[in-house]
């Protein structure tokens, strides 16, 4: 019987990253354009977007390989179990001893090496600089994210999610300055990695700024689909990860019954809603930087990282 | 176990380190001084809580001369002169922000092995702030090292002056009239600092102290 229950739980956990990814970008969307002052597409527009995605024909490169026409899937799955990975509204789910931090990173940077690789298969020029980009920019960013995940691992004691998000839910943490390094960190890499303003514009064409969308340039039909999808869930999956780490309130325990579920659930939505406000806010209030600034932006957030971890050593010197 | 009085002071110590390395990030001369501004208005945020839970009053005095001193009249000196200097511009750098930031990374981690090593024994809290406070120091002098602006040297020399006084503080009985000669001695170097600045201008048309190498004949 529990282990129905926990197949449920998890089951609910998969379906609710899925159905809530396209919302979480449509409001990002449409705050974004509130405080332009413009009226903005409504909330709904990327479910619409993805469903006239996958009523289009694909239109393939007569020089597309396999790679090609299979990364949009790979990257989707990767991405997908990554974000059902971290808990969202409850911890310890039936996947929870695999929601592991550095798998998650693993399989962010294998969904990242098959679009990379898919965007130079092509062999148009777009697709090379948009690759190169995305790379350099993921070489910079992951190891900013691994030192946060050494300075999480310390101050928690494992690199597992749920029991990080079980210790830092607990009084015993305080006030300690390596996790707002670390949260500081985390935000300026999950900017960098969801292609956002500062870093990257998603909105755009322009060639001289495109990093993601020069990489997918030569998709259409439902291979675009899974890959706007994939995005969508990065977005989600940051959010959740910034949520559950530094945030975790009200976040179900294991077996506690449907009602904390329903109410972890409703903390979630509220954390979802405000994270996407304050994304909004930021993105409009910064400029978008230049490709070469990219390296200092992310050097801060590696710097952050480390100095976290340094800092570590003194408040736990005793 | 953790008690609130240490994580305060431990977040204030800790912002003040990463406060110094944002000096080293800045590129501007202008930033560089908000930076300075905030570094000083965090020390003395830091000071009054350790007066607060060392309940030595004295430490406030300290406080308030940092606030006003170094928070307040220095950089607005500062601004001023860079103003007159007409040196708004930028900072050239000696070295790339890149391997500065990582020097400084560097001289965080060897300040807090060193002291972590040396104040074995020592009160956790007076231990961590030795650390940070070498740690500020360093970084201080690093910025002297790797700019060429006279005025950024400045800053870096008054960044170091603000790693001294967490250090002073931190150690429990240090008396008020240390630090007001401290303070005051400070100042006056400030003043002769402004008055070398504008002489190093008038004989030379820069601030740049690489102009200074020249005159000596020693080229690099």
């Amino acid at each position: 019987m529990d282990v129905i229950s926990d197949i449920i739980v998890q089951g609910v956990q998969m379906l609710l990253v899925l159905l809530l990814a396209p919302l979480l970008t449509g409001y990002v969307r449409k705050v974004k354009a509130r405080l332009l002052r413009r009226q903005g597409a409504s909330v709904f527009q990327p479910y619409r977007d993805l469903l006239r995605l996958l009523r289009k024909e694909v239109v393939l490169a007569d020089n597309a390989s396999w790679l090609f026409r299979v990364t949009p899937y790979i990257t989707f799955a990767a991405v997908w179990v990554a974000a059902a990975l971290v808990p969202t509204f409850a911890t310890g789910l039936l996947f929870n001893w695999t929601a592991d931090l550095i798998a998650i990173v693993a399989l962010l940077g294998s969904a990242r090496f098959f679009l990379a690789l898919a965007g130079m298969d092509v062999g148009t020029s777009f697709g090379g600089i948009g690759s190169s980009r995305e790379v350099m920019i993921a070489t910079l960013a992951e190891p900013a994210m691994l030192l946060i995940v050494f300075c999480l691992a310390l101050v928690a004691g494992s690199t597992q999610l749920s029991t990080v998000s079980h210790f830092l839910a607990s009084s015993y943490v305080g006030l300690r300055v390596s996790l707002g390094m670390a949260l500081v960190a985390l935000f300026m890499v999950a900017i960098a990695e969801n292609a956002r303003i500062p870093v990257d514009n998603p909105a755009t064409h322009l060639e001289l700024t495109m990093v993601h969308e020069a990489m997918i340039l030569e998709y259409s039909g439902r291979h675009l689909a899974m890959i706007e999808f994939g995005a969508y869930l990065k977005l989600l999956l940051y959010v959740s990860l910034i949520a559950c780490v530094f945030f975790p309130w009200q976040i179900a325990l294991y077996g506690t019954g449907a009602l904390s579920y329903a109410i972890g659930a409703g903390a979630y939505i509220v954390k979802l809603a405000l994270a996407g406000f304050l994304l909004a806010l930021f993105e409009t209030a910064t400029a978008k930087m230049r490709v070469f600034r990219v390296p200092q932006f992310l050097g801060a957030a590696f710097m952050l990282g480390l100095l976290g971890t340094l800092l570590l050593f003194v408040s736990r010197s005793f | 176990m953790h008690s609130l009085a240490f994580d305060v002071s431990h977040t204030l110590a800790g912002g003040l380190v990463l406060i110094s390395l944002m000096m080293l990030y800045q590129d501007r001369l202008y930033s560089l001084l908000n930076v300075f501004a905030l570094h000083a208005l965090v020390l003395s945020l830091s000071v009054a809580w350790q007066a607060f839970i060392q309940d030595a009053p004295h430490l406030y005095v300290t406080a308030v001369i940092a606030l006003v001193f170094k928070a307040i009249i220095i950089p607005v000196a500062l601004h001023r002169i860079i103003k007159q200097l007409g040196i708004h511009r930028d900072i050239e750098s000696a070295v790339g922000i890149g391997p500065t930031m990582l020097a400084g990374m560097g001289l965080v981690a060897l300040s807090l092995v060193l002291m972590l090593r040396v104040t074995g024994d020592a009160d956790p809290l007076a231990r961590e702030d030795l650390a940070f406070a070498l740690s500020v120091v360093l970084l201080g002098l690093l910025v002297m090292v790797t700019r060429r602006n006279a005025v950024s040297q400045v800053v870096g020399f008054m960044s170091l002056e603000n790693g001294l006084v967490l250090a002073a503080t931190g150690a429990k009985g240090m008396p008020l009239v240390v630090e007001i000669s401290v303070a005051f001695s400070i100042l006056i170097a400030f003043i002769v600092i402004g008055i070398f600045l504008f002489r190093i201008r008038e004989r030379f048309d820069s601030v740049d102290v690489s102009a200074l190498d020249d005159f000596r004949g020693e080229r690099r």
